[in-house]
C-alpha cells in the first residue's frame, strides 16, 4: 500500500481545451459537400459553424442566360431527389409572370408526378436517417428498394429518372404513355405495405425510439421565427402546408390531411415525413382516378416573352417551401430568377438544435433536417 | 389560398404606422425607405391585422441604377402575404438595415445577398461570404460581373 | 505444462524427438512451435477470408441485394481480390503521425486474436495447449486490443480517430466487467479455468443451465468486438472509420484481419463455454460419431458468426451514454444476479443427477426471462405509440386558419 499522502496534489482542473473538428467537406453523413466546424469539448458539442458553398453553381446567374423553358433543365438539378417539384415550383412561376392557362390533365400529371416525387424523397430521407442512426444500410437500400419504382414510373413518363425535366410552361412536356396507369395501380397497391415495413423500422425500434426521442427539440415559435419551412416546420406542431393553405394546380380538390408533430424532436421530424408519404399516396390515388382527358399542354411559344413584372411562384416541395421570384423586363429569359430554397434557409436554426449534443447526435439531428447541397448551394 | 394584400393597403397602414416611410407602391409591392425599413417590419410584425410573422424570403435585384431588396413577408396566423421593397444606391457599397433582430430566418439569407449581390446589411451580426470564398473576386448576380 | 495433456503440440513433438538424437530435443519444442504457428496464423487468415465473404453475402441478402458475385465461383475469391488490391495500394502516413505507434497499433491488435487460437479446443483432442488458466488467458489477453486501438488513434493525429480511440478505450474496460462476470458462473458450475475442461464438463450445453449468462456474455463480447450495435469505435456515419481513419492498404487490411480474427475467437470461446464447444448436441458422448467433433466446433461457431452478421445488419447503433449506461446499469447487475444464483445453486446441488439438472435448467430460465423482463419494466422505455407524437389534421383547403 503506496502512501497516497506523498504524492503531490492533482491540479484542482484539469487542462482541458476545445478541440476545433471539421466534419466534411468529405464526410458519409453530410449529404453532399457540406462542412461543420464543429467546437467541442469531449464529444459535446460547443459550438458550430456551418460552412457551405462547395456545390455552388451559379444557378440564377445561368438563368439569366437561358429561355424561360431552358431553365427548367437547371432546376432539376437543384434537388436532385426532387426533380418533379422543383420543376413545378418553377413553370408555375413563369405561368404567373406571362399568364399561361394550363389544361386539366397537364395540372393533374403534374400532381402525380410531384407527389410521386415527394414519396421517392421521403424514401430517401428515411433511409438515410436510420442509416446515421447505425443501421448498417439495411434500411437504406429498403428505400431505394422502393424508390426504384417511382424512377420507373418517372422513366415511363418522361425517359429519364432523376432529372426529369418533365414539365413545361403550360403543362407537361408529354401525356403519360398507356402502360403508365396500370404500373402505377400496382406500385399504389404495394407501397402501403412498404412503408408499414418502414415504419416498423423506425416507430417499433427500441434504439431509434433512444436515440430520438426529445433530441433537439425545435419549438414552433423558434421555427417560424427561422422561417423553417416544410417537414421541420409542421413537426414542430405549426400545421402549414401550402398545397393547404395556398393551394396550386388541382391540389385544392384533393383529399389528405396534414401531419402535425406533438413535440418538435427528430422523432417527430421522422415521423411526420412517413405519414406524408402516406398522404401522397392518398392524393396520387385520388388523382388517378378523377384525371379528365384532353391536352397536356397549353401551346406557349418555345420563346416566351412574359411582360414586364414579376411573380413568385412556391410549391410545398418535400424539403419546405420552394420559391422562384422571377422579373422580366420582356425578354426571352429572366432579368433575375430568385430561388428561395427549403434547404438553405431550413439551415438557419442548425446551430440552436445541435449545440449542447453529441457528436453521434449531431449526423442524426443533421440528417432529420433533411438537405440536399444542390439545393443549398444552387 | 394565401391573400395577396393590396400595395395601396398596405402603403396606406405604413403611412399611418411610420409617417413618411413609404417611398412608393406599385402593383408588385411597395417600396419603403431604406432607413425606415426596420420600424416599417416591427410595425408589420407587431400589428394584429398584419401579423407577418414569418420571412419568407429575401431577394436582391440589381437595376443598375439601384438595387432593390424585396422581402415576401407572410402571415401564418391570416395567410396573407405582402411584398415590401427597398432600395439602395450606389454600386460601391449599397447597404440596407438587417432584419435579424426580427426574423432570425434573414440571417442566411441576408449573406446570400451580400455574398452574390453585393448589398450589404447593417447590423447584421455576421456578414461574411456565404456561397463563394473568402477573397471572391467582386458579386456574381451583379449585371456588371465581369464586365457582363 | 506446455507439454501436459493430449495436445498437439505434445503429439507433434513426440513425434520431432524421435526423428531428433539425444540433446537437441530443445530443437524439437522450437521446430513444433514454428510449425504450429505458420498454421495457425494462415488458417486464422483462410478462416477471416471466409468470414467477410460470408459477411458480404449475407449482409447482401439481408439488403436485397447480391453482394459479390464476380470473382470466382459464387465470388467467393472476392476476399483474394480484395487482398491483392490491398497489397498493391499505396501505404500513406500522416506527416503529423507518431509514426512508431503509428506502424505498431496493427500489430498490436492483431496478436490477440492469434494468441487466443492457442487454448481454444477445435476438437477432440485438438487443441494446441491446454492451459489451466485458459478462460483467464482469453480474457487478459482481449483487453490488450483495447491498447492497440488507442494507439492508432492517438498516433494517427487525426480527430476523428482520437475521438474513436476514446469512445472505444472507454467501451472495451467498461464492457470487460460483465463479460469477465458472466463466465465465473461457468467456472462454478465446470470448476475448472481451462477451456478443454469446460467442455467436457458440459453433460448439457451451459447456455441451458447459464442462460442469463450467456445473454451477458454475448452483448458484452460484441461490444468487445465493436460491433454493431456497439460499433461506436468506427461508427461510419458519425466519425468516418474511427481508429483506422488514417489506415490504408496492408495496415488497414491488419486491421480488418484482428477485428475479423477476434470476431472468430470470440465466437470459438462463446461456443466452447456456453455451446459445449465441439460435442454433438444430439448424441452423447461415446456413442458413435458420424460427424467428426471438429466440423460440429465449425458449425456452431458459423452459427454464432451469423447472429453477429444478423445484428449488424439489423440494428442500429447506440449512443457512448447510452452504452455505457447499459453495461454499468443493466449487464452488471444482471451477471451479479447470475452469480448468486449460480453459486447458491451450486452449493446445494454439487453434483446434480440428470432430473436435478433438468430442474436446475428449468429455475435458471426462469430467473433468466424474469430479470430481463422485470429490468426491461424497470429501466426500458414504454411502448410509444407513434399517433401521440403524429397527429393527422385535416384542413380544409381554400379556408383561412
Amino acid at each position: 500500500m503506496t502512501n497516497l499522502q506523498q504524492h503531490p496534489e492533482p491540479p484542482a482542473e484539469l487542462e482541458a481545451e476545445p478541440v476545433v473538428v471539421n466534419l466534411g467537406p468529405q464526410h458519409p453523413s453530410t449529404h453532399g459537400v457540406f462542412r461543420l466546424r464543429v467546437i467541442m469539448d469531449g464529444e459535446t458539442i460547443q459550438d458550430v459553424e456551418p460552412i457551405f458553398g462547395y456545390l455552388h453553381r451559379g444557378t440564377e446567374k445561368l438563368a439569366e442566360e437561358r429561355s424561360y423553358t431552358q431553365v427548367v433543365t437547371l432546376t432539376d438539378r437543384l434537388d436532385y431527389t426532387a426533380a418533379m417539384s422543383n420543376n413545378l415550383a418553377y413553370v408555375l412561376a413563369v405561368e404567373k409572370l406571362a399568364g399561361i392557362e394550363v389544361p386539366e390533365r397537364g395540372m393533374y400529371l403534374r400532381v402525380i408526378a410531384a407527389e410521386l416525387q415527394r414519396i421517392a424523397a421521403h424514401l430517401i430521407f428515411v433511409g438515410f436517417s436510420l442509416d446515421e442512426l447505425g443501421a448498417f444500410h439495411t434500411p437504406l437500400l429498403y428505400g431505394f428498394r422502393e424508390r426504384e419504382r417511382i424512377l420507373d414510373l418517372f422513366e415511363m413518363l418522361c425517359g429519364a429518372r432523376i432529372t426529369v425535366s418533365y414539365m413545361r410552361p403550360g403543362g407537361v412536356h408529354q401525356d403519360a404513355p398507356v402502360d403508365f396507369w396500370p404500373a402505377l395501380d400496382r406500385f399504389l397497391a404495394d407501397m402501403p405495405h412498404y412503408l408499414d415495413e418502414l415504419q416498423g423500422l423506425i416507430a417499433e425500434n427500441e434504439i431509434v425510439v433512444a436515440r430520438t426521442k426529445g433530441l433537439a427539440v425545435l419549438l414552433a415559435a423558434k421555427a417560424i421565427n427561422c422561417s423553417m419551412s416544410g417537414p421541420v416546420l409542421r413537426a414542430s406542431g405549426v400545421a402549414w402546408d401550402l398545397r393547404k393553405q395556398d393551394p396550386y394546380d388541382v391540389y385544392g380538390r384533393m383529399q389528405f390531411d396534414i401531419p402535425v408533430g406533438a413535440n418538435g424532436d427528430t422523432y417527430d421530424r421522422l415521423l411526420v415525413r412517413l405519414y406524408e408519404a402516406r398522404q401522397s399516396l392518398r392524393i396520387v390515388a385520388q388523382a388517378r382516378k378523377e384525371i379528365p382527358g384532353g391536352p397536356v399542354r397549353t401551346q406557349a411559344p418555345f420563346f416566351i416573352r412574359p411582360p414586364v413584372g414579376e411573380a413568385y411562384g412556391h410549391v410545398e416541395a418535400p424539403k419546405g417551401e420552394l420559391g422562384f421570384y422571377l422579373v422580366s423586363q420582356g425578354g426571352i429569359s429572366p432579368y433575375r430568377c430568385k430561388i428561395r430554397s427549403p434547404s438553405f434557409i431550413n439551415l438557419t436554426a442548425l446551430k440552436e438544435m445541435l449545440v449542447g449534443y453529441k457528436v453521434a447526435d449531431l449526423v442524426v439531428i443533421f440528417g432529420s433536417i433533411d438537405v440536399n447541397m444542390g439545393e443549398v448551394d444552387r | 389560398m394565401t391573400r395577396q394584400l393590396a400595395p395601396q393597403e398596405v402603403a396606406r397602414f405604413l403611412s399611418g404606422a411610420a409617417p413618411g416611410s413609404v417611398a412608393s407602391w406599385g402593383s408588385a409591392g411597395v417600396v419603403v425607405h431604406r432607413e425606415s425599413l426596420l420600424p416599417v417590419c416591427k410595425a408589420l410584425k407587431d400589428s394584429a391585422d398584419y401579423a407577418t410573422d414569418f420571412l419568407v424570403a429575401i431577394t436582391s435585384v440589381d437595376y443598375v441604377e439601384y438595387f432593390e431588396v424585396v422581402y415576401h413577408l407572410l402571415s401564418l396566423r391570416h395567410n396573407h402575404a405582402l411584398v415590401l421593397k427597398v432600395r439602395a444606391n450606389g454600386r460601391e457599397s449599397p447597404s440596407v438595415p438587417s432584419v435579424t433582430s426580427l426574423w432570425q430566418g434573414a440571417d442566411l439569407q441576408e449573406r446570400e445577398v451580400w455574398d452574390l449581390m453585393g448589398v450589404a446589411f447593417e447590423g447584421h451580426p455576421n456578414m461574411k461570404r456565404i456561397l463563394t470564398w473568402e477573397g471572391f473576386p467582386g458579386h456574381p448576380l451583379r449585371k456588371d460581373h465581369l464586365g457582363g | 505444462m506446455i507439454l501436459a495433456g493430449n495436445s498437439l503440440y505434445r503429439n507433434i513433438y513426440g513425434f520431432f524427438v524421435g526423428l531428433l538424437p539425444d540433446g537437441l530435443s530443445w530443437l524439437g519444442l522450437v521446430i513444433t512451435g514454428l510449425i504450429l504457428a505458420f498454421v495457425f496464423v494462415n488458417a486464422l487468415m483462410i478462416f477471416v477470408a471466409g468470414v467477410v465473404y460470408l459477411e458480404r453475402r449475407v449482409l447482401g441478402r439481408f439488403q436485397s441485394r447480391l453482394g459479390p458475385n464476380r470473382v470466382g465461383p459464387f465470388g467467393a475469391l472476392q476476399p483474394i481480390a480484395d487482398l491483392l488490391k490491398m497489397v498493391f495500394k499505396e501505404d500513406v502516413v500522416p506527416a503529423a503521425a507518431d509514426k512508431l505507434v503509428f506502424a505498431a497499433a496493427p500489430i498490436v491488435m492483431v496478436v490477440p486474436a492469434l494468441a487466443m487460437m492457442a487454448v481454444i479446443p477445435y476438437g477432440k483432442n485438438t487443441f494446441v495447449t491446454d492451459l489451466n488458466v485458459g478462460i483467464l488467458f482469453a480474457i487478459a489477453i482481449t483487453s490488450v486490443s483495447s491498447l492497440g486501438i488507442f494507439m492508432a488513434g492517438w498516433g494517427s493525429a487525426n480527430r476523428f480517430a482520437t475521438l474513436g480511440a476514446m469512445r472505444g478505450v472507454a467501451m472495451l474496460v467498461s464492457y470487460e466487467v460483465p463479460m469477465l462476470l458472466s463466465l465465473v458462473g461457468v467456472l462454478l458450475l465446470g470448476g475448472t479455468l481451462s477451456l478443454v475442461g469446460v467442455v467436457d464438463a458440459q453433460r448439457i450445453p451451459f447456455i441451458l443451465l447459464q442462460p442469463l449468462g450467456f445473454l451477458v456474455f454475448l452483448i458484452a463480447a460484441t461490444a468487445e468486438m465493436n460491433r454493431a450495435p456497439f460499433d461506436i469505435v468506427e461508427a461510419d456515419s458519425e466519425i468516418v472509420a474511427g481508429y483506422h481513419t488514417e489506415y490504408s492498404g496492408v495496415k488497414w487490411g491488419v486491421f480488418q484481419l484482428a477485428e475479423y480474427g477476434a470476431m472468430i475467437v470470440s465466437a470459438a470461446v462463446l461456443v466452447t463455454v456456453f455451446l459445449s464447444g465441439w460435442q454433438n448436441p444430439f448424441v452423447p458422448q461415446g456413442w458413435p460419431q458420424v460427424l467428426p467433433s471438429q466440423l460440429w466446433f465449425l458449425l456452431k461457431v458459423g452459427l454464432v458468426l451469423f447472429l453477429l452478421i444478423w445484428v449488424r445488419a439489423t440494428i442500429p447503433r447506440l449512443r457512448i451514454d447510452q452504452i455505457m449506461g447499459f453495461a454499468w446499469k443493466i449487464l452488471f447487475p444482471l451477471a451479479l444476479l447470475n452469480l448468486v444464483v449460480t453459486a447458491v445453486e451450486v452449493q446445494l446441488v454439487p453434483n446434480p443427477n440428470t432430473w436435478q439438472l433438468w430442474v436446475l435448467v428449468a429455475i435458471n430460465l426462469a430467473v433468466a426471462v424474469g430479470a430481463v423482463v422485470g429490468f426491461g419494466a424497470a429501466f426500458g422505455r414504454r411502448r410509444t405509440n407513434p399517433t401521440a407524437s403524429v397527429t393527422l389534421v385535416s384542413l380544409q383547403a381554400e379556408v383561412v386558419r
